[in-house]
């Protein structure tokens, strides 16, 4: 059932329209504005259009900025750019060196099971929490981060 | 007499009178002469009988007088030299005799005089340990009769006795001439390594008392610096022309030595004092030898000259005092702030970021003190600031523990660069053309970037101020952590809180006051203008349904409230309305807005916004060249939008963010819209973008609720805590859908359970309200960036799928 009537007395400003699902199912014939993959402007998820990783996506939470972050985009360039079919292994020494800074701040970058894994294993978490995702997901080594957009 | 003109002319004169009473003159000296008048008459004669050689008795009594007046000036001017070389002597050796001691002795005058004496101190005594005199005498300004900036170095080894000598007086005139040559520096200084501390008077006596033992700078680094710094300070043409400009004023020796670290007082240094320097007025320093002094101390403000020397310098040296200089510097620690500082890391490796904040808390984030903090069933959470979200997992308002910052002192050595918060200091002072601020403290950093991102303070009604103390003693004007805790403890304590305010801060505290109500025996009011909660959010129909949920919370709600007056009256605050109803309460809560802090406009020559207020900057955030606002206190250009400034959280993130990514170079403008959310409970929330104003024609488009459609059960599903974070981390561009829950048993039916509200301007979609329904930001998104005119608005809600999950 659908109804349809103006609330405000005087100035009949707010329309209220009540939709059942049945009214919905249609789909849409509301037209929006083609997306420019290239738009200058927009916000570009983890990898930017010419390949480049964005280091300031909020899907990396703050590991990019934060007391290991030259050694977590070491790290995470060399994997992104491996072209080994196990994608990364040639990153070892760098995974290690952010493994160790991160040793350091276990406050920061608190030490899961998974962290303590081999580099390769973790070269894995790490592509799977950067990944695409339908729920958000903390990346690997847990950092936990404010809401940033 | 012809070879005394004046006289004679005076003698004719009063000869001329013929009343024969002399009247009195003045002659061409300026001297009333009555007395004197007929003197002359008589010793003229006796003059003139003398003959030519004795002629003018009046000349050699001329010339008597003035010789004696030059001689006794002479003499004066040695006494006071000598004098102040014995005192000065005397000093130097209770000072050694105190240098055990921790006491710090501020002596200034004694120390200004010893100037004066430069001449004579050739040798310095060449003191021990920790004990560093610097004396810069500048012969220049002495010549002008400037005030001489001098810094006597004094051993601090405590924060007190800021030894700054900043300007002696210049010394007599006459002085000049003799000191010109000399120029030697006094004073021996003894460099016990490096720490030119810099302690001026205002600035942080405590900060060297807490640099003290940091700053150590290794001897041999002291002595490296200072090499080339030798070569430089010869000429001492920039010597004296910087000094004496800033000279002028005190604030120059405290400028000066804020930015300390001057290890090494440029110019002449090492054993000057041996040599007299050359006329060349050289300020000079001294580090005789580098001795081990464990000790800070020494505070030599070698002024100016030192600047141009000292920063290469310092940065080098880099003392373990505060930093003078940040590549970076964030004005505010708030929410923006830390988004840039982010996003500057982020975009610019090994950056260095300063932020300066006013509050003693690390950067945090605000919305949990109205919501989340509260329903916290931990009782030590005014402690510990952490709350648990809806989906389990704890954390802390803070957006990163202390370990994630460096201190202030290693930013401009730290390896690979970072972030560190000087708390406790607010910019007082911004110069905009030396691209540098000044603090409360007196310290003063330069910047290559900077960002306001000063927030604001909470607004004030004019009745609750002119109502005195006793009332504003139990009224809380919330913002901070130190309200939270305050207003939390009132909760526990008494028994009627009134919330004056109906928008976003004042729904969330009386809802969240409300559920406590019933376990503390608490009374929560709440009154403001509006018609309903949120009135000038919502269109009426909604406010109205909100109110209703606001009172079911516990609340009780006084709508079409205006304040008339407030009186502490009987133990109680007293609240009269304009309409004749009394409310009597223990404690006041005013949410009746911020104000933003623009404070700095003024120093720093930037534009204030007539109509929202705050900062004007442009669609990039600018306000100058290198100047960029955020947060509230921007009122910048939306390019989609128009000019406005938002109060709201994920605004302050992304003007922080797009803040810090101009900061290195990205020059992009305002685009990615800010949504805000605002939770009435744990039953009713909603997120919204763009204008929401309930002035604007609106199209609700609204299905039956569930219990799904709650804000608790939004963040479960997508595993997040503060729900901008859910639709942000995502990666941009997808438009996450919710996964399905398992179906909860059917609620009951309400009017406006969940939908969509459409604001309109010109036809065209400016704002959006997603009530009840959430994970759907991308879209309204979509749709206010597309800037379209839509004929039917229900087809554009049905790409909201509001029936779905």
């Amino acid at each position: 059932m659908r109804k349809l009537y103006n609330y405000c007395d005087q100035f009949c400003k707010d329309q209220i329209i009540f939709v059942t699902k049945e009214d919905h199912e249609a789909p849409s014939n509301a037209e929006l504005v083609e997306d420019d993959p290239n738009d200058p402007y927009e916000d570009h998820g983890l990898i930017l259009p010419n390949g480049d990783i964005n280091w300031n996506c909020p899907c990396l939470g703050g590991m990019a900025s934060g007391p290991c972050g030259q050694q977590f985009k070491d790290a995470f360039s060399c994997f992104h750019n491996s072209k080994e079919e196990v994608k990364g292994s040639e990153c070892i020494d760098f995974f290690r060196g952010m493994q160790e800074c991160m040793q350091k701040y276990p406050e920061l970058y608190p030490q899961e099971d998974d962290n303590e894994s081999a580099p390769s294993g973790e070269a894995e978490a790490e592509a799977e929490a950067v990944l695409p995702a339908d729920s958000t997901k903390e990346v690997a080594s847990g950092t936990e981060s404010p809401a940033t957009s | 007499m012809a070879d005394l003109p004046t006289t004679t002319t005076y003698l004719e004169t009063s000869q001329q009178d013929d009343t024969g009473v002399p009247s009195p003159t003045i002659n061409t000296r300026g001297r009333f002469l009555l007395r004197h008048e007929r003197t002359p008459q008589f010793v003229q004669p006796a003059h003139m009988s003398s003959g030519p050689s004795g002629g003018g008795g009046e000349n050699t009594l001329y010339f008597v007088l003035v010789g004696a007046t030059c001689l006794a000036g002479g003499a004066y001017a040695y006494s006071t030299l000598v004098g102040d070389r014995e005192r000065y002597q005397q000093r130097i050796t209770e000072i050694e005799s105190r240098s055990s001691k921790p006491a710090a002795e501020p002596s200034t005058p004694a120390k200004t005089q010893p100037e004066t004496a430069a001449q004579a101190v050739s040798e310095p005594t060449e003191e021990p340990v920790s004990e560093a005199v610097v004396e810069p005498s500048i012969a220049e300004p002495v010549q002008e009769e400037a005030p001489v900036p001098e810094p006597a170095a004094e051993l601090v080894t405590e924060a007190p006795a800021p030894e700054a000598v900043p300007e002696p007086p210049v010394a007599e005139p006459c002085l000049a001439e003799p000191v010109v040559e000399e120029v030697t520096p006094e004073a021996p200084v003894l460099e016990a390594a490096p720490e030119l501390v810099v302690a001026s008077e205002a600035p942080a006596p405590e900060t060297p008392a807490s640099e003290a033992p940091a700053p150590e700078e290794p001897a041999p680094e002291a002595a490296a610096s200072q090499e080339p710094d030798s070569g430089a300070p010869t000429p001492e043409a920039p010597a004296p022309e910087a000094p004496v400009p800033e000279v002028s004023a005190p604030e120059a020796a405290l400028e000066e030595s804020a930015p300390e670290i001057v290890p090494e007082p440029p110019v002449a240094e090492h054993l000057v004092a041996e040599e007299p320097v050359t006329e060349a007025l050289v300020t000079e320093a001294v580090s005789a030898e580098p001795l081990p002094a464990a000790e800070a101390e020494i505070v030599p403000e070698t002024p100016p000259v030192t600047q141009s020397a000292s920063e290469p310098a310092s940065a080098a040296a880099s003392t373990a005092v505060e930093p003078t200089h940040a590549p970076y510097l964030l004005i505010g620690g708030g929410t923006a702030s830390f988004a840039a500082a982010r996003s500057i890391r982020a975009r610019d490796p090994g950056a260095r970021v300063l932020i300066v904040t006013e509050e003693d808390d690390l950067p945090y984030m605000r919305p949990p003190l109205s919501k989340e903090l509260w329903f916290s069933d931990d009782p030590t959470v005014t402690e510990t600031l952490r709350f648990k979200q809806w989906n389990g997992k704890e954390r802390s308002i803070y957006f990163q523990p202390s370990s994630f910052y460096v201190s202030p002192t290693e930013l401009e050595s730290v390896e690979n660069g970072g972030v560190a918060v000087l708390t406790g200091r607010k910019v007082m002072h911004m110069d905009v053309r030396g691209n540098k601020v000044k603090l409360s403290d007196g310290t003063e950093i330069s910047y290559d970037k900077c960002l306001i991102a000063t927030g604001g303070i909470p607004r004030n009604l004019q009745v609750i101020e002119r109502a005195g103390d006793e009332v504003m003693k139990r009224t809380t004007l919330f913002r901070k952590i130190e309200d939270f805790k305050a207003l939390e403890k009132v909760s526990r304590e008494l028994k009627s809180i009134t919330i004056i305010g109906g928008g976003f801060l004042g729904s969330e505290l009386a809802c969240a006051l409300g559920r406590r109500s019933a376990d503390l025996g608490l009374e929560v009011v709440q009154m403001f203008p509006e018609k309903g909660n949120m009135g000038k959010v919502l269109p009426e129909y909604l406010s109205n349904w909100t109110t209703d949920k606001v009172k079911k919370e516990g609340v009780k709600v006084l709508t079409e409230a205006v304040v008339k007056n407030v009186t502490y009256k009987e133990g109680k605050v007293e609240i009269k309305l304009k309409d004749g109803r009394v409310v009597k309460t223990d404690h006041v809560v005013a949410a009746v807005g911020l104000e933003p802090s623009v404070e700095l406009a003024k120093s720093a020559g930037l534009e204030i916004d007539s109509d929202f207020g705050g900062f004007r900057v442009n669609a990039e955030l600018q306000a100058r060249s290198n100047i960029w606002v955020a947060g509230d206190a921007a009122c910048f250009y939306d390019i989609k939008l128009g000019r406005r400034r938002v109060e709201h959280h994920d605004h302050a993130v992304v003007s922080g963010r797009l803040a810090g990514e101009n900061m290195t170079g990205a020059r992009k403008p305002y685009w990615h819209q800010s949504m805000f959310w605002s939770d009435l409970g744990p039953d009713v929330g909603y997120e919204a973008i763009g204008i929401v104003d309930s002035s604007l024609p609106t199209v609700g488009v609204f299905a039956k609720a569930t219990a799904k459609d709650t804000p608790k059960a939004a963040t479960e599903q997508s595993g997040t805590g503060i729900r901008s974070e859910s639709e942000t981390e995502a990666v941009a561009g997808s438009v996450a859908v919710g996964k399905a829950a398992p179906t909860p048993p059917p609620q009951q039916k309400e009017d406006y359970g969940k939908g969509v509200i459409f604001y309109l301007r010109d036809k065209v979609v400016v704002g959006i309200v997603l009530w009840n329904v959430f994970n759907r930001m991308p879209i309204a998104r979509k749709i206010i960036k597309d800037g379209e005119e839509h004929a039917d608005l229900n087809e554009v809600a049905k790409l909201f799928n509001i029936h779905e999950e």
